[in-house]
């Protein structure tokens, strides 16, 4: 049928022209599927995956978890709980202790981030070479993940908390420098202009022309930053900066199977809880998830 | 103006003179209890000058140790760390997006209608997202070993949790009316959600899929401290060891390699689903992508 059909009617050629396209597609297709099948490979032994390990270690989760669970019987339900959580009161400690952490580190990060953000905006930096500088140390500061800083700080500072409120304040700098200098690019240039008209200098600007605008902004992003610390505090004990995962971390070294688990699960209450406060918050002042941008 | 007519506007507009006496003194008592709790958290967590002083003193000593960086003749090892690392994060973020595909689908309230159903795999997906993935790795050493092996079960079981549940968003937002369409024509259940739902979400799996990779990269790092392979098991073996200018080698090539992995996968993303439909993908998010990767990596 074909045949039939002289080589320059409309139907060849876009017979042809699909066909091109076609061939390209798959083409591209037999690529990716060949680069991504050697990446995995890659992966696979590098990672040093194989089947049967996957299996072990898929079901081993359900042997921890049961190993771990503690023993309780429905007779002597409260005595149970109360042996399960017998350090109950030094856990609750630890946590709020890991809520204070979080706060002063959220507390010195804006601090810090609040400082350099006015530097570190194209719009608003005196000049170029200083919001270069600022904006490579925000940079630094949040590349490097918050663990390696209290690692580093642990070994200055000893271990305990203050090296996880400095890890986590520098961190949260880092952060929290960038989202404000977004809010500090996307102000009115109006109150700036009026208060150029009227002689005033660098810091008056600032003052009276950006932070009114962004203050609202920054104290969103604070509040959302605390929740996220708050995290990174149960976790940074890991390496001895104090707080809940210190404990977890010790249970776990001592292979204290039931602590583990009633630490795990405290953790586990007290961020579902600190989401729903957030969220809670957060609603009432925004109304929305997310401040949105400018 | 007359002295009488500015009392006159004081009196109808105090907001515009500024704060009246009583907001002063919410706002100096606000301010007291704040500086009062942050003294409190100081000696609550064991603040001393000493210990301050101290610290700076030894800080100042991992500084100058610091550079220049050396790698002590284990460069390549280091390499090879890193390779594990990103191979830890593709693996661990691929697999969860497949199973992800599944459970997303479990977790969305207009495929998965029946209540209980639902809530079970929320409920558990929210369990999951909120123990982090460094003591997932913690859990996994225990389970199988040291090595990156667990590393990747840690970046898979905490993604699954993540991935599953803005997939089931995803799928929660798309448009009903395709579905509608494609039940007309006779399909089944199964059809009905491969024709009218998939092609809706996919863009916005992948985008996610690719974001978390770059995020896993990250997290990926770090999960060595506990044990569970990577460039971060070096990295703490040698601040345990005091060998500084190699901490800061290590650390110069993580940098490098968490850029370049943000430099690949949005490069992916841009030719994979074109920049209109990336940023359309990403959209719920975007205020900023930067806290949208801190935040949905712990709470989505």
């Amino acid at each position: 049928m074909t045949e039939a059909l002289p080589s320059n009617s409309t139907v060849a050629i876009v017979e042809r022209a699909r066909g091109e396209i076609r061939r390209q597609k798959r083409f591209q297709t037999i690529l990716f599927v060949v680069v991504a099948a050697a990446a995995y490979l890659a992966a696979g032994y590098i990672g040093e995956v194989s089947l049967g390990t996957l299996a072990e270690g898929f079901f081993g989760v359900f042997t921890y978890i049961y190993d771990t669970a503690p023993t309780l019987h429905w007779a002597t339900l409260g005595e149970d709980l109360a042996s399960w959580y017998w350090g109950i009161e030094r856990w609750l400690l630890e946590l709020w202790k890991t809520v204070l952490i979080a706060f002063l580190g959220t507390v010195f990060g804006a601090a810090g981030a609040f400082f350099l953000c006015f530097l570190a905006s194209a719009n608003l930096a005196p000049n170029r070479i200083v919001a270069f500088l600022c904006r490579r140390f925000l940079e630094l500061s949040r590349t490097v993940p918050e663990i390696v800083f209290a690692l580093i700080f642990v070994f200055a500072f000893q271990p305990g908390p203050p090296a996880g409120v400095i890890a986590i304040a520098i961190h949260s700098m880092g952060a929290l420098g960038k989202l404000f200098s977004e809010v500090n690019e996307n102000i009115d240039k109006g109150p700036l202009e009026g208060l150029r008209a009227t002689g005033s200098n660098w810091y008056e600007e600032i003052r009276f022309g950006v932070v009114p605008q962004v203050l609202p902004n920054f104290a969103s992003y604070t509040l959302l930053r605390f929740e996220i610390n708050i995290r990174a505090a149960a976790i940074i004990g890991i390496v001895g900066a104090g707080g809940i995962g210190q404990e977890l971390m010790i249970a776990i070294k001592q292979f204290h199977r039931e602590d583990q688990s009633a630490i795990v699960l405290m953790i586990i209450l007290c961020v579902i809880l600190i989401d729903e406060v957030g969220r809670r918050i957060r609603h009432r002042f925004i109304g929305d998830d997310m401040p949105s941008r400018g | 103006m007359t002295p009488d007519a500015i009392a006159g506007y004081k009196a109808r507009y105090p907001a515009a003179f500024g704060p009246t006496r009583r907001q002063r003194a919410y706002r100096i008592a606000g301010a007291i209890a704040f500086v009062a709790f942050t003294i409190y958290a100081f000696i609550a967590l064991d603040f001393t000058w000493e210990r301050m002083w101290n610290g700076l003193d030894r800080l100042g000593f991992v500084f100058r140790f610091m550079f220049p960086p050396s790698s002590g003749g284990y460069f390549w090892e280091y390499v090879h760390a890193l390779g594990e690392t990103i191979a830890m994060a593709l693996l661990g973020t691929s697999c969860a997006s497949v199973v992800a595909l599944f459970v997303g689908f479990l977790a969305a309230r207009n495929v998965n209608t029946s209540m209980l159903g639902y809530f079970a795999v929320r409920r558990t997906l929210d369990v999951i997202r909120s123990i982090d993935t460094l003591i997932w790795g913690l859990i996994f050493v225990r389970v199988v070993g040291l090595g990156p092996f667990a590393g990747v079960l840690a970046i898979f079981v905490s993604d699954v949790g993540t991935l599953s549940k803005l997939y089931g968003e995803a799928i929660e937002a798309a448009d009903r009316r395709q579905q509608e369409g494609i039940r007309a024509t006779g399909a089944n259940r199964p059809e009905e959600l491969r024709y009218g739902i998939l092609p809706q979400v996919f863009p916005v799996f992948l985008s996610n899929s690719l974001y978390f990779l770059e995020s896993n990269t990250r997290s990926a790092t770090i999960l060595g401290v506990v044990g569970a392979g990577g460039i971060g098991f070096h990295l703490a073996d040698r601040i345990r060891l005091n060998a500084w200018d190699e901490v800061c080698l290590i650390i110069i090539l993580i940098l490098i390699a968490v850029s370049a992995i943000d430099w690949i996968s949005r490069a992916i993303r841009l030719s994979l689903i074109g920049e209109g439909r990336a940023g359309q993908a990403a959209g719920r998010f975007s205020s900023v992508d930067f806290i949208r990767g801190e935040m949905s990596r712990a709470r989505a």
